[in-house]
């Protein structure tokens, strides 16, 4: 029920919004009244309306961030089980 | 840029295993049963799907907790949509809703004896269809956590038309989380939040649950690596003795929310004591229609029977237990052989959100954890 999937602000009609999910699915009527969206931006969609604009420096920066305190970390072999 | 080239950074191999060795030297430095509990289907299935128990240690464990909206709405709530549907009126539901069993039937069997019962994506198409066919009667069988409800929400102050009521079931997390950390028998050591719920309500929503527990909370997303993160995180503030609300889910989870969002549920719902099918009523865990919308509320417009009647699930089921997090589902005498996902006997075994069915559906059969 709290599935959400991102996806790119293609553009935008009154409250409803083209939305790019990415491998070629493309939804038009997403509602993104409860959001401040524009086209470009992501969006994280849950049964039919945007929720929350998704943060793509954010997201970068935790990447960046963890890559950096595990830089001298070493990579654990297997699976312990 | 597209959606796959940011989230593929969270699915990197080489990266998850510096993670990996990270989680295991922290636990190592703790060197006791640590037990995380997750809120959120979606992380279950994220856990599950992509093997992330096998990569952690022995002593730490990673449950799931209250988290599948389907599985904690009541009985008598089915039951009385079942009815509804059977009285003529047209119900209109999520996919998952309509399969799960209320004390009797699902809406799905209600279908099979002539009910009108019909599967939507949105709150927004079931009010197009009770707008394309003013003569009939519709219901809206509305459930989820506050994910969901800003949605209904916005379509109720919209202006609905006059031939549909909504049948509400709507719960709210961070009172489920409260009442799940002051169980003196779960014995939770830390949570992560629940991600899309929190991007609702924000992190500040937990801050009194977390005044009072002080157990470790983070924020997660729903990658592979961002669950990994987590459980770092939170190892780490155990190992330190800080017990902290951390954001792992930056990209999406702020302190605020999203108060649009927020603003709207708010003048719709208000919180009242809800009760989770099987677990027990929480207080201020249900959002229910205000008293002005109470001409929008099939209880009130169909005078239905609200309480529940304490016929949860059938006999020797063990869906309760798995909702709280007290046991995996291969504790269950059902679990797959009475209960299976082709034949399901309880909602954990229905929703793609529900533990039963997502472990069914990734074939575990037994756990290999030792209990604490």
């Amino acid at each position: 029920m709290c599935l959400a999937f991102p996806g790119r602000v293609l553009s935008i009609d009154g409250d409803f919004a083209k939305v790019d999910f990415g491998e070629g699915t493309v939804r038009e009527g997403i509602n993104i009244s409860l959001v401040e969206a524009k086209p470009g931006e992501y969006v994280l969609v849950h049964a039919g309306y945007a929720i929350q604009v998704m943060d793509e420096k954010e997201a970068q920066k935790t990447l960046s961030y963890w890559r950096e305190i595990l830089a001298y970390e070493r990579e654990s072999g297997a699976p312990t089980r | 840029m597209t959606v796959s080239s940011i989230l593929d950074g969270y699915r990197d191999a080489v990266l998850a295993r510096k993670l990996q060795a990270r989680i295991s030297r922290l636990s190592a430095e703790i060197g006791r049963r640590i037990l995380i509990m997750h809120v959120c289907g979606s992380h279950e299935w994220t856990i599950t799907h992509h093997g992330v128990r096998s990569l952690l240690p022995e002593n730490v464990e990673v449950r799931a907790g209250p988290g599948c909206p389907v599985c904690v709405t009541p009985a008598t709530d089915i039951d009385a949509a079942v009815d509804l549907a059977l009285e003529g009126k047209a119900l209109l539901t999520y996919g998952d809703m309509s399969r799960a069993k209320g004390s009797k039937q699902s809406l799905a069997e209600a279908k099979t004896l002539g009910g009108d019962v019909r599967v939507v994506y949105s709150v927004h198409d079931a009010v197009n269809i009770a707008k394309s066919r003013p003569e009939k009667e519709f219901v809206f069988f509305a459930v989820g956590f506050e994910t969901t409800a800003p949605a209904t929400a916005y379509e109720i102050l919209e202006g609905p038309p006059p031939n549909i009521h909504f049948l509400t079931s709507y719960r709210y997390v961070p009172s489920a989380v409260e009442a799940v950390s002051r169980s003196p028998d779960l014995r939770v050591d830390a949570f992560i939040n629940a991600g899309h719920a929190s991007t609702i309500t924000g992190m500040k929503a937990y801050k009194p649950c977390f005044d009072e527990c002080h157990k470790p909370m983070v924020f997660s997303g729903f990658e592979p690596l961002d669950v990994l993160m987590s459980a770092a995180m939170i190892l780490t503030q155990i190992r330190d003795s800080d017990p902290k609300m951390e954001n792992e889910y930056t990209r999406a989870v702020t302190w605020d929310g999203n108060l649009k969002a927020q603003e709207t549920m708010q003048k719709v719902f208000d919180l009242h004591d809800g009760y989770w099918r099987g677990v027990a009523t929480i207080p201020n865990s249900a959002l229910d229609l205000r008293a002005e919308f109470s001409n929008l509320d099939a209880r009130d417009h169909y005078g239905l029977k609200t309480m529940p009647d304490g016929a949860d699930f059938v006999r020797d089921a063990r869906c309760a237990d798995v909702i709280i997090g007290k046991i995996d589902p291969p504790e269950c005498p059902l679990y797959m052989k009475e209960c299976t996902p082709t034949s399901p006997l309880g909602p954990t075994m229905v929703s793609s959100e529900g533990t039963c069915k997502i472990w069914a559906d990734h074939k575990i059969m037994s756990t290999m954890r030792c209990r604490i």
